[in-house]
């Protein structure tokens, strides 16, 4: 029998268990991810190919994906080429778009970029002013975090979390979910791996793509192996980004949307029966 | 067990209602496309702090990486304009260029200007650097010309001067009410940079007409769109309004941001 079948009936106590610190970056990231995403979308338009090494090939062969269109006899197609292997994409909107009377012809569609239609200059201008929100809030969060012991307690898995992963597994893949004083094994990972892996990553692999930035730091084409491998790793890691968010709102669906929207508004988390209370618990 | 099945098709239907939210919500955002837009112009201080932070980072002297010469595997590609159609420009071509004249005005002591033939008998630099396009290519090649610095103390820069305004010979767009030449402009950190030349080499050939011959300049620690192609005169002054729709270069004008370090 499973622990979870054990459980004393009846309600969890109420923990205050976001600070304020948690929520406010939370929900300011969510909107700057948002803007970078459609707007990176919109200036990956510009230029629709991703490489490895300092420079693009246009006289010999150096990309591992490019989105575009072919003509065919049956009209203009969408084709994505990964790894010099292509396939028609028009289906999902790739490198073709529009209705056959008015096609676009761009790597993403307008329907997932910022402006919807082609503007590198005002993709830019935007993409830009939510990075600096972005890194400002990465910055508050880690001092705020440090200082409160959020880091500590939730994000850095300890022996016991990495122990407790394959439970944790069978838990989610069952649906059965703890809701306790901190996160659980797969959520200290998850967490761990985006901000201490995927923002870092994320900030340094766009800072790579700026000139003046490799001027000021060379380095930054030394640690990613060029300006396009730098691009390539910026894209690879928005990816990532994008299905964690994704997973991360299928979780707060299967978890409780309530009691995990309202610990992200108010703080205040109602924890699973059974769970110990302590000081500062409401009922 | 029908509490499971209620909440998978929960999870669906939710997923969704929200990508279809997502996917609705671009066209509301393409406002910010409307360079008069007061939202627009707050998220353009963004560009002012870069410019700022950058300029505090890097220090005035700082170098753009120089590659080796086995890095040159292709051609410079050229893009924007590639064959200017201007009567100007065409007559220079028809010459071999010998006619044409390098003017530095503005805020100077005195007005310069030297032929082709007395820039390459200045010192000379040549520097294997990497050319990165605002699109997100990038290409490297080298670089021959004269450092624009000692050339602008020639004129004798006023100290009141802020800009450099590069003029150039090309049409890059035409319009019914005429031609639109290209411009650029830069602040005299960048024109006074060790790597910032009046190339006239690339790659150990003469300039070519699609990579800007005669004389295209280099801001090395910039974006393509800072290496004004076709140049014929650097104007100094203290302010960029007066010039084309005011923001200190063609791109600019675009929408595109004037320090182009980023």
């Amino acid at each position: 029998m499973s622990e979870a079948n054990e459980l004393p009936p009846g309600k969890g106590p109420l923990i205050y268990r976001q600070s304020i610190w948690t929520r406010v970056t939370h929900w300011t990231w969510a909107i700057c991810l948002f803007f970078l995403l459609l707007t990176g979308l919109q200036i990956f338009n510009a230029h629709p190919a991703l490489y490895i090494g300092q420079q693009s090939g246009f006289e010999f062969e150096n990309a591992i994906l490019e989105i575009g269109a072919v003509n065919t006899d049956a009209g203009p197609r969408g084709q994505t080429t990964i790894f010099g292997n292509s396939f028609d994409s028009t289906a999902l909107g790739l490198g073709l778009s529009g209705t056959p009377e008015r096609p676009t012809f761009t790597a993403f569609p307008g329907s997932v970029t910022i402006p919807g239609y082609r503007d590198l200059g005002t993709g830019r201008v935007v993409h830009f002013f939510f990075g600096w929100i972005f890194v400002a809030t990465i910055m508050i969060w880690f001092v705020a975090s440090f200082i409160n012991g959020h880091i500590r307690r939730d994000i850095v898995p300890r022996p016991s979390d990495i122990a407790g992963v394959p439970r944790d597994i069978a838990d989610h893949a069952t649906l059965r979910f703890h809701h306790g004083r901190s996160y659980g094994p797969l959520q200290k990972l998850a967490y761990f791996g985006v901000f201490f892996i995927l923002f870092p990553l994320i900030v340094l692999t766009g800072l790579t793509m700026s000139p003046g930035m490799d001027a000021a730091w060379p380095w930054l084409l030394d640690l990613f192996g060029g300006r396009q491998t730098a691009r390539t790793i910026h894209f690879i890691t928005m990816a990532l980004l994008l299905g964690f968010f994704l997973i991360h709102i299928i979780m707060v669906l299967a978890a409780g949307p309530i009691n995990e929207l309202r610990s992200m508004i108010t703080g205040w988390y109602r924890a699973s029966p059974g769970t110990p209370t302590a000081e500062g618990d409401r009922p | 067990m029908s509490r499971l099945i209620t909440r998978r098709n929960f999870l669906r239907s939710s997923a969704v209602a929200g990508s279809g939210l997502i996917l609705a919500g671009c066209d509301q955002f393409n406002f910010l496309g409307d360079k008069t837009n007061s939202v627009r112009h707050v998220m353009e201080q963004a560009n002012v702090l870069t410019y700022n932070v950058q300029r505090t980072l890097i220090g005035d002297q700082v170098l753009a990486r120089e590659y080796s010469a086995s890095e040159i595997r292709q051609g410079q590609r050229p893009n924007g304009s590639t064959d200017p159609s201007t009567p100007e420009y065409m007559f220079l071509k028809m010459q071999n260029f010998e006619p044409y004249r390098l003017t530095i005005k503005g805020m100077v002591e005195r007005e310069v200007s030297f032929s082709l033939a007395e820039l390459r008998n200045m010192p000379m630099r040549s520097q294997i650097t990497r050319h990165d396009c605002v699109e997100g290519w990038s290409c490297i090649a080298k670089w021959t010309g004269t450092p624009l610095g000692p050339v602008l103390d020639m004129a004798g820069v006023k100290p009141q001067a802020r800009f450099c305004v590069y003029h150039c010979y090309d049409n890059i767009q035409r319009t019914l009410s005429g031609d639109i030449l290209y411009y650029e402009s830069s602040d005299l950190v960048d024109a006074y940079h060790p790597q910032t030349i009046l190339s006239y080499g690339l790659n150990d050939q003469v300039l070519p007409v699609s990579n800007g011959a005669p004389i295209r300049l280099r801001i090395e620690r910039a974006l393509g769109y800072k290496q004004p192609k076709y140049l014929h005169t650097i104007e100094l002054v203290d302010d960029l309004t007066p010039f084309g729709k005011g923001k200190g270069g063609y791109w600019p004008d675009q929408g595109y941001d004037w320090y182009g370090g980023i």
